[in-house]
């Protein structure tokens, strides 16, 4: 077995989807890479003193700063002489990519770094207890989003991330999950084969936050897809290049799978509600194939 | 060469000097000056360095700390408000051990807003583990942004440095500065070696979390080095004289205390007029002094201590207020004097200058007066009764 950048032994939660992803990322990337990471989950799990489960430089600094650190990386390696053959990654939750690390992030793309930007989007601050943020769909169950005798939960929508990274002219913007390991692979090699600041959005479920089994972490990324809730896709140079084909399951069996959306069950207009934001997914993105087969 | 130069652009030389190769910044007055004049060395091919114009001050201060932290000497300048959206990363720089050099132009913090000089922002991050050296004049500036890289990189010290010049008065003011040349400043202050970076060769992780059982001792390790930092300067600056022929203490530096009665003690710009004021004074026979306090993180209670044991009456005069207490300065210093033998009778508190109000020959003077009288808690200095709506007394 080769040895992984990410190497075993940290302390994640069994069956943690950002885990997952890391290490598939860190793989793809390979070792000449430099990683920058906001505060969140990972950065607790992987490198509480004095162990660390990177086996490439990384460094933590803040909450919302990785661009910006990554950033100031990129310009001393360019100082160095370095910068040719050497991978720069800021990496963050979604809360610190949509939320508390957004100005951070748009400056790293406006200023067009050569950084390939990751968020690992769990759906909510899972690192200090599931609080809602600016990536938490539609009537999601968290701690500051609760379900309650006048509330569904949160009522808000997924801030449209991937379309504000678009807006930057960025060259590579790109969503992926867990339930597609081969496809983050090849995401993330294709983003680092190409010069200027990218953008990947990795779904990666959540047992403890969703409220599913650990062993469930894989099939649930992949219902979010087979329903249009999460739409996998590229964009080059701002044109939708590439998209996975659907054959859409209805919402209600990615609903059933996890515990935050368990108050909407006996609730059809809460259904319909999140049904509606698949068909406008799978409209936007022409997400439904034209054969049966998936 | 002596040139006469305005501060901001003496000290954006004495930056070059120490060859950079990162610099980053966000504007803000009365900072802006140094960093335009960094930004057009790098575009007119004088200054070898990447320039990243940034979208905050935060960020500013976290592309410096991603430089530093890939083994690059790295620079940034601000001000003001612009240091308290940087806070949290300047604890941060100081807490991951990166000697990155700060230029911080000294200015009144918000609100009311008030772009004009005090001392009010650095003083407030005087907890965040950077050295901070406060500058009384260009010349000062000038050598001590040479010696802030050279004693923040040393081995045994590895933090950060910030040099604190008065806004506009420094930043604005023109004086004959002697720049030294690039031979001297590459004799004096070698190309930086980290001890640890970002490097694909060697991978580290860098920031990590650290639990209870280890944080206390990185917290401790800073203090401790900050001792460490009284023992160095003086031997820097040692070194900074016979490379120049320009001599300082360093840490603390007395006008005229050797038989004084009365001294003031204060930092900054406002050093030069209490120095004026004091020769004033002296020719009419009052046995007045200064003591300039340059270093004040880390604090140098025993220097400071030692050069006024004699002195009866001693006077403080901050320009920064801790609203609801003592004034910053003025509670160290009396701090530092608490249970020793030999101390000042009197140790009275003065806040002078704050948001750009002129501290005069005339308020030095009152100040020097009051001393005379019984001890001033904290005597605010030009304070105008008729604009005040309430009455405080």
């Amino acid at each position: 077995m080769n040895k992984h950048l990410y190497a075993p032994g940290h302390t994640a939660c069994a069956g943690c989807g950002q885990s997952l992803a890391v290490r598939l990322v860190m793989d793809a990337a390979g070792k000449n890479t430099i990683v920058a990471n906001n505060t969140g989950c990972l950065e607790v799990f992987s490198t509480k003193y004095p162990e660390s489960a990177f086996e490439v430089p990384f460094i933590h600094s803040l909450f919302e700063n990785a661009p910006a650190v990554a950033s100031g990386v990129e310009a001393a390696l360019i100082h160095l002489g370095k910068k040719e053959g050497t991978n720069i990654i800021a990496e963050a939750g979604d809360g610190g990519t949509a939320d508390i690390g957004l100005q951070s992030l748009s400056g790293m793309w406006e200023r067009g770094h050569d950084i390939l930007y990751i968020c690992y989007d769990n759906e909510a601050y899972m690192n200090t207890g599931i609080q809602r943020s600016g990536l938490t769909p539609h009537l999601a169950n968290t701690t500051t989003s609760p379900k309650g005798q006048k509330s569904s939960g949160n009522l808000r929508f997924k801030k449209p991330i991937p379309e504000i990274a678009n807006a930057h002219g960025i060259p590579y913007v790109a969503t992926a999950s867990i339930g597609y390991p081969q496809d983050i692979q090849r995401k993330v090699k294709k983003a680092l084969s190409i010069k200027g600041p990218k953008y990947l959005q990795i779904h990666v479920p959540c047992p403890l936050g969703w409220q599913f089994a650990p062993q469930a972490s894989v099939d649930v990324g992949k219902l979010a897809v087979e329903t249009g809730l999460y739409p996998l896709f590229e964009y080059e140079n701002g044109q939708l290049t590439a998209v996975r084909k659907i054959t859409p399951k209805p919402v209600e069996e990615y609903l059933k799978s996890q515990g935050r959306f368990k108050h909407l069950l006996n609730n059809p207009e809460g259904i319909a509600q999140v049904q509606a934001v698949a068909d406008r997914n799978i409209a936007k993105y022409g997400l439904k194939a034209e054969n049966t087969s998936a | 060469m002596k040139e006469f130069l305005e501060g901001s652009m003496a000290v954006a030389r004495a930056v070059a000097l120490c060859r950079p190769g990162v610099i980053s910044a966000y504007p803000i007055t009365p900072q802006t000056h140094i960093v335009e004049e960094l930004a057009q060395m790098v575009a007119d091919g004088h200054l070898n360095a990447q320039f990243v114009n940034v979208e905050s001050e935060h960020s500013a201060a976290s592309v410096v700390l991603g430089g530093e932290a890939a083994g690059v000497r790295s620079y940034t300048a601000t001000s003001s408000q612009g240091l308290f959206l940087m806070a949290e990363v300047v604890f941060n720089i100081a807490g991951m051990r990166l000697p990155i050099v700060m230029t911080d132009a000294n200015r009144a913090i918000s609100a009311p807003i008030n772009i004009w000089n005090d001392q009010q922002d650095t003083i407030s991050l005087r907890d965040s583990g950077w050295v901070q050296l406060y500058m009384e004049d260009l010349q000062e500036t000038v050598d001590f942004h040479i010696m802030a890289y050279r004693l923040g990189e040393d081995k045994s010290i590895m933090l950060p440095v910030m040099v604190c010049m008065d806004g506009f008065i420094l930043t604005h003011g023109i004086e004959t500065v002697d720049m030294p040349s690039q031979e001297q400043v590459d004799k004096f202050l070698p190309p930086y070696k980290a001890l640890y970076k970002l490097d694909v060769e060697n991978p580290m992780t860098l920031g990590p979390l650290a639990d209870p059982d280890y944080y206390l001792e990185a917290r401790y390790a800073i203090h401790a080095t900050h001792k460490k930092v009284l023992e160095l300067l003086p031997k820097i600056t040692a070194e900074y004289a016979k490379a120049t022929g320009r001599s300082y203490n360093g840490l603390v530096e007395g006008y005229q205390i050797k038989d004084a009665e009365r001294v003031l003690v204060a930092m900054g710009s406002v050093c030069g007029t209490i120095k004026d004021v004091v020769d004033e004074l002296r020719a009419k026979g009052k046995k007045v002094g200064l003591l300039k306090v340059t270093c004040f993180r880390p604090f140098p209670a025993e220097q400071i201590c030692g050069a006024l044991k004699n002195v009866a009456r001693v006077g403080i005069v901050d320009k920064s207020v801790s609203l609801g207490s003592y004034a910053p300065l003025a509670a160290e210093m009396k701090a530092a004097f608490f249970g020793r033998k030999k101390k000042p009778e009197i140790i009275s508190s003065f806040v002078a200058g704050l948001g750009g109000r002129d501290i005069t020959k005339e308020s030095v003077k009152e100040m020097f007066s009051m001393l005379t009288q019984k001890e001033k808690a904290c005597e605010y200095i030009d304070l105008k009764p008729e604009l005040l709506k309430e009455n405080y007394e």
